[in-house]
């Protein structure tokens, strides 16, 4: 069981270098918070399910678990937040992007008005 | 019903967090899950409107983590694929697309879903419609966005929430 703990932890702490890797070469906040959430998210879980592995079913292993549930639900929650926020405060798309419905749209307003 | 659902809920995590049956630990348990229900009772999720406690939902719900873990995956390495490749392919763009699913929690999980799966970030939900980042446009056609986005978990998502 502590092997298969310690194989989760290392392919963990792998995905979360590749969220760091991309933090550092995409050009802007929203591809950026792509990286940040899926890699770092998957990655944190693996730990926490390897910790799991590795303690078995005890205080900290379940502890574990109970972390990683709550990471799944949290972190996209929050990269949603930090998205919406950067662009209802003016933070523009990479120049490459090739299109921004959400502009257009004034944020959602038109839609609220035809509600 | 739901202050009850939500206070057992509360509770069980405290048991598991503090992983004893020791009385003061569950008294004080007891003490903070009503605690905690009390703060959060504006903003407790709703009851299914039909049948809340049927099989087929929780059914659905075991086929939903597989899948979602699935994706999950993929996000994962088409993130490593882009980050690790010298160029870094992306075509990135905020598409806008339609769903069908009707109440909050439902929206909700779709989003989270959708944003942990590949090459999309939910920006914002303003109705029955979606705002997504997506980090390959490779289509300009809505209804082939929707399709591509948003079925791969409305169907089951449909199943278990409403």
């Amino acid at each position: 069981m502590s092997e298969i703990g310690l194989v989760l932890i290392s392919v963990g702490v792998v995905f979360d270098l590749f969220g760091c890797i991309g933090l550092v070469r995409l050009p802007d906040i929203y591809n950026r918070l792509q990286a940040a959430t899926k890699c770092v998210t998957l990655g944190t879980c693996m730990i926490l399910i390897g910790v799991a592995f590795y303690t078995g079913l005890d205080a900290i292993g379940v502890k574990a678990i109970i972390c990683a549930v709550f990471i799944l639900l949290t972190s996209p929650t929050g990269a949603h937040a930090l998205a919406r926020g950067s662009h209802r405060s003016g933070v523009p798309l990479w120049e490459g992007s090739v299109g921004d419905k959400y502009r257009e749209d004034k944020e959602g307003g038109e839609v609220h008005e035809e509600a | 019903m739901k202050i009850f659902v939500t206070y057992l809920a509360a509770f069980v995590v405290w048991l598991l967090l503090t992983w004893s049956l020791d009385p003061q630990e569950v008294l004080a348990g007891l003490a903070v899950a009503a605690l905690s229900t009390y703060l959060t009772r504006d903003i407790l999720v709703e009851l299914p409107p039909s049948r809340p406690f049927h099989p087929k939902r929780y059914i659905w719900f075991l086929y939903y983590i597989p899948v979602f873990f699935w994706h999950m995956l993929r996000a994962n390495l088409d993130v490593a694929y882009r980050v690790l490749h010298p160029e870094v392919p992306i075509r990135p763009g905020i598409v806008k697309v339609r769903t069908n699913l009707k109440r909050e929690i439902s929206k909700t999980m779709l989003a989270n879903s959708i944003t942990l799966t590949p090459g999309t970030l939910t920006v914002d939900v303003v109705g029955d419609f979606l705002y997504v980042h997506w980090i390959n446009v490779s289509t300009h056609d809505p209804e082939e966005q929707t399709r591509i986005i948003v079925s791969r978990f409305e169907r089951i998502l449909k199943e278990v929430f409403e």
